[in-house]
């Protein structure tokens, strides 16, 4: 079974975000990780090809950088890995460009199945359904339990108010969500299996795409949310102060 | 000749959801802004009724798609519908609301029609030269974005409930248009074999008015029970902190967060929650917010409105007492 896993590199979700003399956000300060759920992506098809057999490849579009994140996968237990990386893709934010990129490297993959995380916690930008759209197969998102049979797969997903079970012919693509499963941590022998797989790097020419595929739609300024202040604290024993907020939250904020 | 501004109709239980409204009257400020139509998108079954609602929230043409196969929602024979309107009417822009179903069609629909689509926008602005600039939460609310599709039409965004005002309705007539549909059975691959309802009867975080959160202050996963009767009692939807999901008190999907659920509720009452980063990014847009919470240094108090320094366990259930005497 060839299982693709879908690789972002993300900021650490404890880093601040800080606009740069150029208007674009400073990422020079910054510690970058594998996207959290990813992490459940990866762990998901490991699972997989120790019960079916079979490859597992990390594919990533991203700056150069991005590698380390590939290497990371491939310390997990990936047996190799592809990075898209062109200057002519605005890392992380030209979602087009990289759906489109990635369906490419995908498509020449052949796989039988690809897993993504449930979101990239830094864009968000839905992929996952460009890439299954684009390839012309099901997606299935928010997935917290994946069963293979036959030809098929059976995948539990998380809705409004519940869940639903869904079965779709393979090949699909498939969308961790976190109790999906607990991913493992690369062991010390895994990182340095890691440093001797392979990990391609391609330009977009390389996938035959050219850069018609990017900035379909651009950024055209960053902002950072206006600054909360603490407001005030209500003071008094328990009741008074609830009998306090609750006459605020009527009178002054007009909520309840 | 590309034309209009498109808002696609969500329902439940035979009416339009509150976001779909609230698209149909900004898209109607939009419209009258530009001199354009507003036209509505309605694919179900038996939804023909919908469109007298659409109308009177603004709409002036209505897209009715009724058939079997649109009966409940599908990725593929919603895809398949809507995508071919969007070809064969060239709209200017379209609107989505940022729901579970928006999040999965709207993707799919964009890139069938070879276009982006800026995803959860918490603003649209009007723009001469690119029809319109959309602001979106980058790093689950920790800055935003402006984006501008400079070129291609129609340009595609979802956007986040609670994001506009619904207007008054006003009654009005629309044209209503029969869509033809053809479903590419290539779009029909998905098969539903079983639907698990653990529904609540209490709204979903991301669409909620007000959010009653917990977090490790709860201490356990039965103390849940006074935040519960708190959000009965205000019409709220029951959020977690990332410790107490992690805790096994809540299950992720209620998690509030960067790893969770990013919110902008109206009113958020944060309880025994310290208020750490990740926390703050996925619920520091929230109109008001409250802090319960024994400690007074406690980071949340730093972006809180309203803040009480006390034993959530007394205080709690005081609030909920108070909000039943202001209902009652
Ligand atoms: C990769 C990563 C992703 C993360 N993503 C998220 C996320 O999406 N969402 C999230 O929430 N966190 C996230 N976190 C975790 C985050 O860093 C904090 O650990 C977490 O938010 C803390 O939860 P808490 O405020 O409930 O617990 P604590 O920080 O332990 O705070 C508990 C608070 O309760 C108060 N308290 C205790 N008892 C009472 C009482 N009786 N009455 C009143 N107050 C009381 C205490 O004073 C304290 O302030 C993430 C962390 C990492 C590393
Ligand atoms: N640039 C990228 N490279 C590789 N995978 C990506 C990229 N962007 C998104 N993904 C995948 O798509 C998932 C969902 O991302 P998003 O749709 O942006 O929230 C992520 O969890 C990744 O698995």
């Amino acid at each position: 079974m060839n299982i693709v896993v879908l690789v972002k590199q993300v900021f650490d979700t404890e880093a601040k975000i800080v606009i740069g003399a150029d208007g674009k956000i400073d990422d020079s300060n910054v510690t970058l990780i594998m996207n959290p759920y990813d992490e459940n992506a990866m762990e998901e098809a490991l699972l997989l090809k120790e019960k079916f057999g079979g490859e597992v490849i990390a594919v990533s579009v991203g700056a150069a950088k991005a590698q380390e994140t590939l290497r990371t996968a491939l310390a997990m237990g990936a047996d190799r890995a592809v990075l898209v990386s062109d200057s002519a893709i605005q890392p992380a934010s030209d979602d087009f460009a990289a759906a489109q990129a990635l369906a490419k490297a995908v498509s020449e993959l052949k796989p039988d199945i690809i897993l993504t995380g449930r979101v990239a916690i830094d864009y968000g930008s839905k992929i996952a359904g460009r890439v299954a759209e684009i390839l012309g197969i099901p997606h299935v998102n928010t997935i917290t339990k994946l069963e293979v049979e036959g030809d098929n797969a059976v995948a539990t997903r998380e809705i409004d108010g519940g869940s639903e079970v869904i079965e779709v012919p393979l090949p699909a693509v498939f969308s961790a969500q976190k109790s999906l499963n607990n991913p493992r941590y690369p062991t010390v022998a895994g990182i340095m299996k890691a440093k001797k797989k392979e990990l391609k790097t391609l330009t977009l020419a390389d996938l035959g795409l050219d850069a018609t595929v990017t900035g379909k739609m651009q950024i055209v300024g960053y902002s950072l949310p206006a600054g909360r202040k603490g407001g005030r604290v209500i003071p008094g024993e328990p009741a008074q102060a609830a009998a306090e907020l609750a006459r605020l939250l009527r009178a002054e904020a007009k909520i309840i | 000749m590309a034309k209009g501004i498109w808002v696609f109709i969500e329902q439940s239980k035979g009416s339009i959801r509150k976001v779909s409204l609230e698209l149909l009257s900004q898209g109607r400020k939009l419209a009258d802004e530009k001199g354009e139509e507003l036209a509505a998108v309605v694919l179900g079954q038996g939804v023909g009724a919908l469109a007298g609602e659409a109308a009177k929230y603004g709409a002036d043409k209505v897209f009715v798609a009724d058939d079997a196969k649109l009966a409940s929602y599908s990725t593929g024979a919603y895809t398949s519908v809507f995508a071919k309107l969007i070809r064969e009417n060239e709209p200017n822009f379209v609107m989505i609301g940022n729901t579970a179903i928006g999040k999965d069609l709207a993707p799919r629909v964009a890139t069938r029609a070879g276009v982006d689509v800026a995803i959860d926008c918490v603003a649209v602005e009007p723009d001469d030269a690119n029809y319109v600039t959309l602001t979106r939460p980058i790093y689950a609310g920790k800055a935003f974005a402006k984006v501008v599709s400079s070129g291609a039409r129609p340009v595609m965004a979802t956007i986040r409930p609670n994001t506009f005002p619904v207007s008054e309705p006003v009654s009005r007539d629309a044209e209503v248009i029969n869509a033809k549909v053809d479903v590419d059975p290539a779009d029909l691959r998905t098969i539903l074999k079983d639907l698990i309802s653990q529904a609540t009867g209490r709204p979903e975080l991301t669409e909620a008015n007000i959010i009653v959160s917990g977090g490790r202050g709860m201490k356990g996963p039965e103390n849940y029970v006074i935040l519960e009767e708190l959000a009965d009692c205000l019409g709220a939807a029951v959020g977690a902190s990332r410790a107490a999901v992690d805790s096994g008190w809540r299950e992720h999907k209620f998690q509030v967060g960067q790893t969770g659920k990013t919110v902008s509720p109206t009113l958020y009452i944060a309880c025994g929650i310290s208020g750490a980063i990740q926390h703050l990014a996925g619920m520091g847009s929230s109109k008001v917010i409250v802090a319960i919470n024994k400690d007074p240094e406690a980071n949340i108090f730093q972006v809180a409105d309203y803040g009480i320094v006390g034993d959530l366990f007394q205080v709690v259930p005081a609030l909920t007492e108070e909000c039943k005497k202001l209902k009652a």
